[in-house]
């Protein structure tokens, strides 16, 4: 039975190649069907192979299908390996990536290229499979870089429009950065192990050498940061939002995301095995990351930026979770997030759709009565990633801040800080969009230092604009209305895991179900942390993250609702223009790093290329003085003819008196 | 000469007692150009189609010969196959010999697939019948010489190759094309000339007897390899002789200017087959006559190629991206690719040298179908300026979508042929070299930041006026690609039956040179001095036939046997 677990990548990957050669031909709406038909295939066939999984030995199951790259000892195969921990992944990424599939039959409804988006779609789900079910690092990394890929096709999807062709590219470059690091974890974990395959590599790690392990690990960790868009290489992700808002919710918020969160899990071993300072790197970067990106998300305006930063930040207590040896933590919240990240982001394409492309949260507003259905299911998007109980987001966050808590103090705090500030931007995001009066025709007020619109190119809202850039302007009157069904439904679904995905791991008793489950992965049971709490502390530690929480919506909505605190308060220009790091970033590549690439290409027209002509240019010179010589005359002949012979009588001489 | 070969030919070689070599099939792929270049010859000047469809048909008859040559290959065999040996000047002992092994096959392979393609793909805009009858002999010289087994004939097909593709870039080239041939012609004349001069002095120190007088004298690579009269201070330099001359065929930093010039200029085919087949000759060359023949000063000297390598992969990229021809652009990609071949060489493990074999091959895929697709271009839009090019992508769809597939394989993307080849390189050379790996590993980002930049500014965006009235692909111009992406998928998902066969030759050479120089034994992974020892797993030192394949699973032994039985 486990046998066909092949089945779960090879569908979306035959979806893909129908629609590659036929999808012009089938069209709108049956490319679509056909590619969400796929995916749901795929979701059940992961249902029923999770069922088989729970009697296998270990729950673990091997397959290789066949030899990739043989070549000496180097021998690696196109193999998967069925474990609980790659078993939920496809579960939460197969079953979220059918419901935004049937939401983007409605969304990209009338697009030009339809069969095209859902051509990549489906050539995403498949990367993003074998990049979990892969029974190796290389088969991990292929689908790394293909789900890296399909973001690059994804992102600058409306490519005509300069901003998101530029968004694509910069994701993709982004991406290579820490998929160096990868490259070179595997370089150093063949030379060690003289194979890729986790179930050879994983059992051995604990007798490697500390150093090269921590090398591994931190190497590994470097493609986390670029793929998982953690500090330094986050600047990529916020800017992918100018892909369509399906692909926001899908890639940049549900799954490809996480695959960093998810290759820190699966080699656990070797960071166990490494120094104890990768645990404070991967949880120091997660903590730093999380509160960032959380101040960044006060102060944006569009929809999706503030959600775009948002997933940054809730990515970022992920890390935290792994970096305090919290793994189940890690993934806990890893599936808590896809569910509400996918549902606020869905909502707020449903937003942006009903509001004509508007994704200018200034020019919202009083929304909740226009969009019944899209506000209902926001809210307990809201509620869940702001973390009050008993939605799903308040159990994960909860459990990574106690295992914070363990590793140290200042975590715990920055953590809850971070649970504070998030409670605040979404609360202001909710009173934005739906509540208070409408502005939907409102000019964009252009002197609010902290509102101020930007017009640098990496910063103004590059989204839809060219979807719909022409009819934006026609519309003077925007009549905002609900979406049709293909979109609330997944909008409902979503919204019921949303509220109840969190009670499969309850810290109390035997309701760690997640965690119990987990168990059997690798060695991570073993390499996590044990908690030293009571249930008593765990229930105080609760009482004080539902008390963050409350005050974070309490205060967004004193600021945003009531007027009584001043908005600038957290609408601050530095976090709008989010830290100014990105702008740093690009005037940095723009500057010195572009001037250095002339430099060198300076170089090789000058000076090597120089050389060249130089000395053709002297052998030219010389034929040119050499030419003099043969002048005709008998005389002058005979007068080199003579000086070559004492020349030769002379060399003759000075070898017989050296003799 | 000829006549050699048609000795060859009806003698039906006697030589090396292969079962396969009773027909002489190789002297017959190679004479089958050089017949077509005589038909060409016999053709009315104003019959240009007719030129072209015999410069088909010829080019593709030896195209059908070398996958003959790749189906009857005996995949296991690390010796030389199909030999066929004629005597062509006794009083030297220089002979025809031509046979080739698993490093040789598919170059020749991908030569009798790139030419008919590069005849089909662009048409020349004057003389069409000089312009086919010079590609088909470039044809038959590319041919010969990735399977000559004499040092002589080595060298006389190796020069070969030079008059062609000379006079298709000076007559048939764009703008500055007779500057750009010249030095070309220059500096690989430059090179050659010192390689000669190698030869012939290996040739004489390497033979039996007195090295005053030619008795004796032998230039057939077998006995040259045998022998091991010449000293190791001779054999350095006649190592750097032959070094210089692939240096600048490969071409290795710093010796590469000519190469963006040529191809900037070159008309389409002849970009195609220099990025595609003749780029190999210098890589080719470094593992037949370098490391093969020069063990020890290839040991000595693969530092300094390894460093020169990787400096070309990072410089390459970098002036790649500020380029603003596309071809010139492509011309320094393959400088960094090339980089990749050379540091996988010159790595001497076995996961870098069949990497770069690899790589030679991918690299003559995806570049060639680069070069292909940039001759479309250029036929509609009559420029290779990025700067007068923009958002092709929406106006010609499937063009976009063909080149993003070939420009991710060049870029390395797993799944696609190129990754396999560069991975495998940066792998083996990790295993020797691990700081020069780590950063090789930067020309993986730089590859992505010059394609996509190019990418983007050419193909997205909204198109312009000139560009609205660009037809996308015909139909005939699809099918010219349809065999390349196919090759590009399918290398990229199931490369093993390419690495199988060039891994035993690859596995003879680094058993030859381990022989050669005692104390040096190829490095491989680690595994069982760092850890507690665990099974018989690994490269164990000297021999290492059998051992060597013995891999964790059933599945990988049993196939270790099966090459030892030569299936």
């Amino acid at each position: 039975m486990l046998d066909a677990i092949w089945l779960v990548p090879a569908l979306p990957l035959v979806g893909f190649l129908v629609l590659v050669f036929l999808g012009k031909r089938i069209g709108e709406p049956l490319s679509g069907w056909l590619a969400t038909a796929m995916v749901f295939g795929s979701f059940v066939v992961s249902v029923l192979m999770g069922l088989s999984l729970l009697d296998a030995p270990d729950h673990t199951f091997e397959l290789s299908l066949f030899s990739w790259i043989p070549a000496g000892d180097f021998q690696v195969d196109i193999g998967f390996l069925l474990d609980p921990l790659s078993m939920t992944m496809i579960l939460f990424v197969t079953g979220i990536a059918s419901l935004i599939h049937l939401y983007s039959i409605g969304y990209m409804h009338g697009d030009d290229r339809f069969p095209t988006f859902f051509t990549y779609l489906n050539l995403f789900v498949f990367s993003m499979l074998m990049l979990i079910l892969g029974n190796n690092l290389l088969v991990t990394f292929l689908g790394w870089e293909g789900v890296g890929a399909c973001s690059y096709f994804l992102i600058s999807f409306w490519f005509t429009k300069d901003a998101n062709a530029s968004a694509g590219k910069k994701a993709f470059v982004a991406n290579r950065v820490g998929d160096w690091g990868f490259m070179i974890a595997m370089f150093a974990t063949f030379l060690a192990f003289g194979s890729l395959n986790y179930t050879t590599v994983l059992p051995e790690a604990p007798g490697l050498a500390i150093g090269v392990a921590t090398f591994i690990a931190v190497m590994l960790f470097v493609g986390a940061v670029g793929k998982s868009a953690q500090i330094p290489l986050f600047i990529w992700l916020p800017d992918a939002m100018a892909g369509p808002t399906p692909v926001s919710a899908l890639i940049h918020a549900a799954t490809m995301v996480t695959a960093g969160v998810y290759l820190m899990t699966r080699v656990n071993p070797l960071i166990a095995a490494s120094y104890e300072w990768v645990t404070w790197l991967i949880a120091g970067i997660g903590a730093l990351t999380l509160l960032v990106a959380a101040t960044i998300g006060l102060a944006q305006t569009d929809i999706k930026k503030v959600l775009a930063y948002s997933t940054v930040s809730q990515l970022g207590y992920m890390f935290l979770a792994v970096g305090s040896g919290g793994y189940a933590a890690a993934v806990f919240h890893m599936v808590t997030h896809a569910f509400f990240k996918a549902l606020l982001f869905l909502g707020a394409g449903s937003v942006i759709h009903g509001m004509h492309d508007e994704q200018d949260m200034r020019r919202m507003g009083a929304l909740r009565k226009l969009m019944p259905i899209t506000f209902g299911t926001y809210v307990i998007g809201w509620l869940a990633i702001s973390g009050l109980p008993p939605f799903s987001g308040f159990w994960s966050k909860d459990e990574i801040l106690t295992y914070a808590l363990n590793k140290s103090p200042v975590l715990y705090a920055v953590g809850l800080l971070g649970a504070l500030l998030t409670a605040v931007y979404m609360g202001r995001q909710v009173f934005l969009v739906f509540y208070g009066e409408p502005r939907w025709n409102d000019p964009i007020p252009e002197d609010a230092p902290a509102t101020a619109h930007t017009d640098d190119a990496d910063d103004a809202p590059v989204d839809e604009a060219a979807h719909a850039a022409d009819a934006h302007d026609e519309h003077a009157e925007v009549h905002p209305h609900e979406s049709s069904w293909l979109m609330t439904l997944p909008l409902i679904i979503l919204a019921i895991g949303a509220a109840l995905i969190g009670f499969i791991n309850i810290p109390f008793g035997d309701l760690d179900f997640l965690t119990r489950w987990l168990e059997d992965v690798d060695d991570l049971h073993a390499n996590e942390a044990h908690l030293p709490y009571s249930s008593a502390t765990i229930l105080l530690l609760i009482i004080v993250s539902t008390v963050v929480a409350s005050l974070g919506l309490a205060l967004a909505w004193l600021t945003w609702i009531k007027g009584v605190l001043p908005r600038s308060l957290w609408e601050r220009r530095f976090f709008l223009k989010a830290w100014y790091y990105d702008e740093l970033v690009t005037r940095f590549m723009g500057g010195p790093g572009r001037a250095l690439f002339e430099a060198i290409a300076w170089f090789d027209r000058t000076v090597i290329d120089g050389v060249v002509n130089g000395v053709g240019a002297g052998a030219q010179l010389a034929g040119r003085g050499l030419r003099r010589v043969q002048n005709g005359y008998v005389r002058s002949y005979a007068l080199l003819i003579t000086i070559g012979a004492i020349l030769v009588i002379a060399f003759m001489f000075t070898r017989l008196l050296v003799r | 000469m000829i006549a050699a070969v048609l000795h060859t030919v009806l003698a039906s070689g006697d030589a090396a007692g292969h079962a396969a070599s009773s027909f002489p099939i190789l002297p017959v792929t190679i004479l089958l150009p050089v017949l077509g270049v005589f038909a060409i010859l016999a053709v009315p000047s104003e019959r240009g189609d007719l030129a072209r469809l015999v410069a088909l048909i010829a080019t593709s008859a030896a195209g059908v010969m070398t996958f003959v040559v790749l189906a009857q290959f005996a995949t296991g065999d690390a010796g030389f196959q199909f030999v066929s040996e004629a005597t062509w000047i006794a009083a030297l002992d220089i002979k025809f010999i031509v046979g080739v092994d698993g490093i040789s096959l598919f170059l020749f392979v991908l030569t009798g697939l790139l030419f008919p393609i590069s005849v089909l793909a662009a048409k020349p805009d004057h003389d069409p019948k000089g312009y086919y009858a010079w590609l088909t002999l470039l044809m038959a010289g590319c041919l010969g010489v990735f399977v000559a087994l004499d040092l002589f004939l080595f060298f006389m097909f190796f020069e070969i190759t030079l008059i062609p593709l000379y006079m298709l870039i000076g007559k048939w080239g764009h703008g500055r094309r007779v500057y750009a041939a010249t030095k070309f012609f220059i500096f690989t004349m430059g090179g050659s000339a010192l390689m000669l001069v190698s030869i012939i002095a290996l040739a004489y120190l390497a033979k039996a007897g007195d090295a005053s007088t030619i008795a004796n004298i032998s230039f057939d690579l077998q006995k040259v390899v045998a022998s091991d009269a010449v000293s190791q201070g001779a054999a350095r330099w006649i190592f750097a002789g032959f070094a210089i001359a692939f240096m600048v065929k490969t071409p290795v930093f710093p010796f590469h200017t000519w190469l963006p010039d040529a191809h900037t200029e070159a008309p389409t085919a002849g970009s195609v087959d220099l990025a595609g087949i003749l780029l190999k000759l210098g890589t080719y060359g470094f593992l037949r006559y370098g490391l093969y023949l020069f063990p020890e000063a290839s040991i000595t000297f693969a530092p300094v190629m390894v460093v020169l390598g990787t400096i070309g992969i990072v410089y390459g990229g970098i002036v790649a991206a500020m380029q603003r021809n596309l071809k010139r652009l492509v011309a320094y990609s393959s400088v960094a690719h090339m980089g990749f071949a050379v540091v996988g060489l010159f790595a001497l493990t076995s996961e870098g040298l069949t990497g770069s074999v690899l790589q030679m091959v991918n690299h003559g895929i995806t570049t060639g179908a680069l070069f292909i697709l940039l001759g479309f271009l250029y036929k509609r839009r009559h420029t290779y300026e990025i700067d007068q090019l923009k958002g092709m992508q929406k106006v010609a769809p499937v063009f976009a979508g063909v080149f993003t597939v070939v420009m991710l394989a060049s870029i390395g993307l797993p799944g696609l042929n190129g990754f396999v080849g560069e991975f495998l390189v940066l792998v083996g050379t990790y295993l020797a070299y691990p700081a020069v790996a780590i950063v090789a590993g930067f020309g993986v980002i730089i590859a992505a930041l010059y394609l996509l930049w190019a990418y983007q500014r050419t193909f997205h965006g909204e198109p312009d006026d000139a560009t609205k009235a660009m037809p996308d692909l015909r139909g005939s111009e699809k099918l010219i690609m349809v065999p390349l992406i196919g090759l590009i998928v399918f290398l990229g998902i199931y490369p093993k039956p390419v690495i199988e066969r060039i891994e035993p030759s690859i596995d003879r050479v680094i058993e030859h040179v381990e022989a050669e120089v005692p104390g040096w034994s190829s490095p491989t992974s680690e595994r069982g001095s760092q850890l507690a020892p665990v099974e018989g797993h690994g490269h164990d030192g000297e021999g290492g036939e059998g051992a060597t394949h013995a891999a964790d699973t059933e599945d990988h032994s049993s196939e270790g046997e099966s090459q030892e039985t030569g299936e």
